[in-house]
């Protein structure tokens, strides 16, 4: 076989990102064909319309809605809506009184659900708790080994509550993959079997939980702090405050009276009585569950282990917004048409293109034949995206505004860019005499490093952005991270293997005026000249006036020292040829 | 026109040389004066022309409304508050919805008669509230979180991959020139500050960093070997890595701000004020200033902070001694 090494790898790349676009595409249309995907982006409220839901929070005991409660709400549902996608929904209220959400598209009844749903939080004590994966079907506890209740339960955390049905519904449950599916609303009166999500790398669990024992509505306030040690001085033990009103103190009181007891006999601290724990519980899924080291008669307590400030944070925010007993009314829900009319995406499109257009013109200009291996890889890129963008808008209901359209114009540039700095180290490596095919490895050594370095800040501001923000941020984030990764696939993957091809064309080895990499225009003298011929020191031909040694001349001078230079430069001026009028002879 | 390849060889060899690093004092001084207007000019004029999303606005409802045109809305907004961008949707049917900046009550009074006209509906067909902001302070707060993490997880990231704290400050500084210059000229438009061109803010953020990235790893490289070498100073190096990465930089500008351009002139040209011309704007005068301070600010700044570096003293003293040996060599020639 004729084929050598590197071009053998370079087709094996292709096929493999062939191989990729097919994937995707074969993705697509099965989704497409399910009827779930569509051809066609999904486009953001701002350029399709959607659902417009007026929402008219009820706070328990009806008195009206203050402006703090009403931010928390729109903080809440804002935060419900991330959740489920990149949808980039709007919310805002009306009037001081209402909150106002527009969702693109026609939101789906879990959407809707999610949104309506208040806030309710409570705290059951915990019966049992265990791993958080689901035990395996083989392993079960057969039926008739399953627990039965023995007598009427007396309090909360008795294990008559656990019932053969509850046990079996606590094996099953696997909290590692949690399902999606919204759950009804559970019973108060009646023990939960749930899920504390995993987090902060603490994995998952899952607990059987005692009827409801104090309802969040029963907190007035929640704070986080540093702890403080027993002579009063600050530890760096982040801790979450709670304060209840009197129903809930008394109520709590009894709770720990309880709960202490199983934690003293368990060995207080070095015990793990499950029972000793009580269960925050925020939409019935548990987002602490502390044990219960002290009997709290002052309706005060404190929850604290390995909270971080921003988990501390977190709980004492949930423990006050879980506090706000709010659930909300759909008042009105209607279509909503589009902010920004269609003939703004056509004009952003049109003006887009002819920015393409402008792209494609000045990449031949400047790099020849070299420029259609840019332009290939716009277009590569470009449907790298596209297939991403349907398919993401399918799986994580990705919608994209006209700022999305314009972020990945712009984005142009950027990928535009890896194969500028890729083309120009190929050009200095020419530059350096090197034949084609060395300075297309050489070359791709040096950009390959830059490319990943700068493509790094990119992900991370997109990872950061994703995680951190909300709302509009959030989608820009989810652009930027899109792009820059089709970005890296199209110049690993098309760029660099198409370039290793043709360097080895005649075209492009050769080094044709048209190809962008001709080494003469690029002032490079080969090493070796063939005939037996080397570059020799005569060839720093400090007056040599004739075209073709132009580039020799800035080669030997780039390995001349500014003294030598400038006195290259005197001499020349003495042998009157002046150095303009030789490159206008090129 | 083999200019261009030429200016390229040129500025490889070091044939042709700017003096970015040499002449940093002026680059700063412009750059610190360009920031100081760029503060001092909106507070002057008043802070950012903040719009409804950020602000919260008044809302009006046309029901029963025969044509759904949009733009009959804007029209009648627009007659009683020039210059306003008005955000006009249909909502179910025929009613429409126009959300405007926060107006006086009179302006209200005027607003819902134009839209009675405007809409041949009746008056107690037109009503009126007001709106909260959709971009609240959580929004703004998470944002700005986000940047501030992403900031300084980026620093660390450079200093890690450069070796040096010293490239991330200074490519830091030339993204926080880039930031209040865009800002400054932003705010100087007098456009509306619309989440689109916070988006464009972000963007333009991000590829300040990435520019720097790039012209950064070639000094890298270049200055590598540097204690091994008499050729040329440290300054002289980083000098002569923003000239080799020179080409590349307009190149990239170039093909970034094409695009950009075409929708900022010929789109917003045809359609007049919207998201495009927002987020064009902040993202035309961005990629100009981001790659201008990358040249002008981050690199010499960076020469800078390490010219008191004991070693790189040491070198640049082995350098002058060589040239000066050389030097005395020639002198006899040009006499």
């Amino acid at each position: 076989m004729a084929r050598t090494g590197p071009k053998n790898s370079a087709l094996r790349v292709l096929v493999w990102l062939g191989v990729i676009l097919a994937v995707l595409t074969a993705v697509l249309a099965g989704g497409t064909m399910a009827g779930q995907a569509s051809w066609a982006p999904k486009l953001a409220l701002d350029l399709e319309g959607g659902t417009q839901m007026i929402l008219a929070p009820r706070v328990e005991g009806g008195s009206d809605i203050n402006e703090e409660q009403l931010n928390q709400a729109v903080a809440i549902i804002r935060q419900r809506v991330d959740g489920s996608g990149v949808a980039e929904a709007e919310i805002s209220t009306q009037s001081g009184r209402n909150v106002v959400v527009s969702l693109p598209g026609t939101p789906s009844k879990e959407t809707r659900a999610l949104i309506q749903a208040s806030a309710d939080m409570n705290f059951r004590p915990v019966i049992q708790a265990g791993a958080g994966a689901a035990v395996p079907v083989a392993s079960r506890t057969p039926a008739d080994k399953l627990p039965k209740p023995t007598a009427a339960p007396k309090n909360s955390s008795d294990e008559n509550w656990v019932t053969a049905d509850v046990y079996k519904k606590f094996e099953a449950l696997d909290c590692d993959n949690p399902s999606q599916d919204k759950q009804e609303r559970s019973d108060p009166a009646k023990p939960l079997v749930t899920c504390e999500p995993a987090s902060d790398g603490r994995p998952a669990i899952k607990y059987i939980l005692g009827p409801v024992e104090v309802k969040g509505s029963d907190i007035t306030t929640s704070s986080f702090q540093l702890q403080r040690g027993a002579q009063g001085a600050v530890t760096n033990q982040w801790a979450v405050d709670i304060q209840f009103n009197d129903e809930g103190t008394a109520k709590f009181k009894t709770v720990t009276e309880r709960l202490n007891k199983f934690y003293v006999a368990a060995g207080g601290e070095t015990g793990s009585d499950p029972k000793s724990q009580f269960a925050i519980v925020l939409d019935d899924q548990v987002i602490s569950a502390p044990r219960s080291q002290a009997v709290i008669t002052d309706g005060r307590p404190q929850i604290t282990g390995g909270f971080t400030e921003q988990s501390a944070k977190a709980l004492s925010d949930q423990l006050r917004f879980g506090a706000l007993p709010i659930s909300f009314e759909i008042q009105s829900d209607q279509q909503i048409s589009a902010t920004l009319g269609g003939e703004q995406l056509r004009m952003g499109m049109l003006a887009g293109l002819i920015g393409l257009l402008l792209v494609v013109v000045y990449s031949l200009f400047q790099y020849r034949a070299l420029g259609f291996v840019t332009v290939a890889s716009l277009v590569v890129a470009g449907a790298l995206t596209y297939l991403a963008i349907a398919i993401l808008g399918w799986t994580e209901n990705y919608r994209l505004s006209l700022a999305g359209v314009a972020g990945i114009i712009v984005a142009i540039g950027q990928t535009a860019d890896s194969f500028i700095v890729y083309f120009e180290r190929i050009r200095d490596e020419l530059r350096e005499g090197r034949g084609l095919v060395s300075a297309v490895e050489n070359g791709w050594k040096r950009a390959k490093r830059t490319v990943l370095a700068s493509k790094a800040v990119n992900l991370l501001a997109a990872l950061v952005l994703y995680f951190v923000a909300v709302g509009n941020v959030r989608g820009f984030a989810f652009t930027l991270g899109l792009t820059a990764i089709a970005d890296l696939i199209v110049v690993f993957m098309f760029t660099h293997p198409t370039l290793q091809v043709l360097a080895r064309t005649k075209f492009f080895g050769e080094g044709h005026k048209f190809s962008g990499l001709d080494p003469k225009r690029l002032g490079a003298v080969p090493l070796y000249r063939g005939a037996g011929r080397i570059r020799t020191p005569e060839d720093r031909p400090v007056a040599a006036p004739r075209a073709k040694n132009t580039g020799a001349a800035a080669e030997a001078e780039r390995r001349m020292t500014i003294a030598e230079r400038r006195l290259a430069e005197k001499q020349e001026q003495l042998a009157g040829s002046s150095k303009s009028a030789s490159k206008e002879g090129k | 026109m083999a200019s261009f390849a030429t200016f390229g060889n040129e500025l490889y060899t070091g044939k042709r040389s700017y003096d970015f690093v040499g002449s940093k004092k002026i680059w700063f001084l412009i750059a610190a004066a360009a920031v100081a207007l760029s503060i001092l000019l909106p507070i002057a004029k008043g802070g950012f022309n903040l719009g409804i999303e950020f602000r919260g606005g008044s809302e009006f409802t046309v029901s029963n409304v025969k044509d759904r045109d949009a733009a009959l809305g804007e029209k009648a907004v627009q007659e009683v508050v020039s210059g306003s961008l008005p955000r006009v949707a249909n909502v179910a049917g025929n009613t429409m919805r126009i959300q405007t900046d926060k107006l006086s009550d009179d302006e209200v009074i005027k607003v819902k008669e134009g839209l009675t006209k405007a809409y041949g509906v009746t008056d107690n067909e037109v009503t009126s509230t007001f709106v909260g902001p959709t971009w609240g302070a959580d929004v703004t707060k998470q944002a700005l979180l986000g940047l501030a993490i992403f900031v300084g997880l980026a620093a660390v990231l450079m200093a890690l991959y450069f070796r040096t704290w010293k490239m991330s400050l200074s490519a830091l500084a030339g993204m926080a020139v880039t930031m209040f210059v865009t800002a400054g000229v932003y705010s100087l438009s007098d456009f509306e500050v619309t989440p689109s061109a916070v988006i464009g803010f972000l963007t333009v953020l991000s590829y300040s960093l990435y520019d720097t990235v790039v012209v950064f790893d070639k000094i890298r490289e270049n200055t590598a070997d540097l204690q091994a070498s008499t050729r040329r100073t440290f300054a002289e190096e980083v000098n002569l890595a923003v000239n080799q990465t020179l080409v590349r930089s307009i190149n990239t500008m170039m093909v970034a701000i094409l695009p950009v351009g075409a929708i900022l002139f010929i789109g917003a040209g045809l359609l007049g004020a919207g998201t495009l011309r927002d987020l064009s704007l902040a993202l035309f005068v961005g990629i100009l200033i981001g790659t201008a301070a990358t040249i002008f600010v981050a690199a010499p700044l960076y020469a800078w902070l390490r010219q008191g570096e004991p070693d790189l003293i040491k070198q640049a003293k082995r350098v002058q001694q060589r040239r000066a040996e050389h030097a005395a060599k020639a002198a006899p020639a040009t006499a």
